[in-house]
């Protein structure tokens, strides 16, 4: 009896750290063949920038209104795909004066250009769980590689969360009013919740 | 050259007057276009423009005034009432003091705004802004100022304009002249007049 019941707790004891130990690198090797699959992405999603201004501070806000669809490729990172839009229409700012700026034909021509899109043409893996998206962003009828950088935040059966940053030359699409009081590059800040589907 | 004398101005003190004077006007000229404009990135770089010039002209009005301390007045030329007297200091004073009070005051409205955009002076110096209450109601009280001293200064202005014509057209005296860098001009003003001098001995 004390034998085995010795026997038993030498072996949880040693099979506990183990189980530590491996766990993490076992949810690694689970993730892409867990959670490939398409999604679209939830409106619970938010879409930040910031445009920082000479002396520092700077315009931040989101968009409240987007769109939009992706595809993680089992085995294959690579062959992923994704398709979004922003309707800049939703821009806010907490600052209405700002955000009708931004919605006029100064930058965004909201009326003329309703929609705000970006196509994946090519996703590479940077590490266990971050990945680089380069695709084509168009706005105001101007189209122009642009990139970022995607983190997986958390994940379950049915919904993946990513964050997702990237610099946008806005100079690119015809938007660089204010420009160089208001830099050149829009920060994105994003929280990608995608739901199965 | 350089310096007043008791009979004229001197090149920098004809320099500051001149520049001064057209970037004035054209800031009333330019402040009244802008705010009217609808097209909103125009608009945006237009503001830009008013704001560097405005504070031009408050560092030239500065240091024009730091000359004046240190230099001689020319006096008046003779035959000027003493309302005339007056009227010509006191529309000068007040020149002098909305060349400051404008530009702070326009300052002001930068300052209060809550769109806090900075000041990028000709994209070269970063002006900060003012320590003055921000709030829509407070952008709204300096935009009144400013606009209302603005367009004060405007009739004032004029007048200043009409008062050298006449000085020039009517009166006939050197008043205009110097301040356009003419030097000494003999006493009596007939035979100082070249044209006159010419017609007359055409006419002779
Ligand atoms: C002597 C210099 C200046 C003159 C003569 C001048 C004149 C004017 C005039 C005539 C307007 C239009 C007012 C209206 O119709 O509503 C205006 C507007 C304005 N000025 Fe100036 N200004 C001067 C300097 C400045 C400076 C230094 C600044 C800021 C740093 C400034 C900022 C503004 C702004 C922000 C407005 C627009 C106000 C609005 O929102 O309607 N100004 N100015
Ligand atoms: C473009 C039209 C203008 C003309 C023809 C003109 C003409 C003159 C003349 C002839 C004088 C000399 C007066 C004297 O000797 O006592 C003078 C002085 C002066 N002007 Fe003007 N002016 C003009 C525009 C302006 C403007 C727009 C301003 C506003 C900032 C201005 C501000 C002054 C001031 C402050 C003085 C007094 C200078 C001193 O005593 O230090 N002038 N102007």
């Amino acid at each position: 009896m004390t034998i085995a019941r010795t026997c038993v707790s030498a072996i949880l004891k040693a099979a506990i750290p183990l189980l530590f130990a491996i766990a993490p690198a076992l949810a690694n090797a689970d993730t892409l063949a867990d959670v490939a699959g398409r999604y679209r992405i939830d409106a619970s999603s938010r879409i930040g920038f910031v445009v920082e201004q000479i002396g520092g501070g700077g315009i931040s806000g989101d968009f409240k209104k987007f769109s939009g669809v992706f595809a993680l490729n089992n085995g294959d990172i690579s062959r992923s795909s994704i398709e979004f839009t922003l309707f800049p229409e939703s821009v806010n700012t907490g600052q209405s004066r700002i955000e009708n700026f931004l919605r006029s034909d100064a930058v965004f021509d909201a009326q003329n250009f309703p929609t705000v899109t970006f196509k994946s043409t090519h996703i590479t893996q940077t590490s266990a769980n971050t990945a680089t998206i380069d695709g084509i962003l168009t706005a105001r009828g101007k189209s122009s590689p642009a990139s970022f950088q995607a983190s997986l935040a958390t994940h379950d059966r049915n919904a993946i969360v990513f964050h997702v940053e990237g610099k946008v030359m806005r100079s690119r699409y015809g938007m660089d009013v204010g420009t160089p009081i208001y830099s050149n590059v829009v920060q994105f800040n994003m929280t990608i919740h995608g739901q199965r589907g | 050259m350089l310096r007043n004398d008791a009979e004229s101005y001197g090149v920098v003190t004809i320099l500051f007057h001149w520049i001064i004077a057209v970037i004035f006007l054209g800031q009333i000229l330019l402040g009244y276009l802008m705010v009217r404009t609808g097209n909103y990135a125009l608009q945006f770089s237009l503001f830009q423009w008013h704001k560097s010039l405005g504070f031009l002209i408050l560092l030239l009005s500065g240091l024009r005034l730091l000359w004046r301390m240190v230099n001689p007045r020319p006096r008046m030329p003779d035959g000027i009432s003493r309302i005339e007297r007056a009227a010509a200091h006191a529309a000068h004073g007040f020149l002098y003091l909305a060349l400051f009070v404008i530009p702070l005051t326009g300052w002001a409205v930068a300052s209060s705004s809550p769109l806090q955009i900075p000041t990028y002076a000709f994209n070269l110096v970063v002006i900060p802004p003012l320590p003055l209450a921000i709030s829509d109601q407070a952008e709204a009280f300096w935009t009144m100022s400013h606009a209302w001293l603005a367009y004060l200064s405007a009739i004032v202005a004029t007048a200043h304009i009409l008062a050298a014509l006449h000085h020039h057209f009517w009166k006939r005296d050197a008043v205009l002249l110097r301040m356009l860098g003419a030097r000494r001009p003999a006493p009596v003003r007939p035979h100082a007049d070249p044209l006159r001098i010419a017609n007359k001995d055409t006419r002779s």
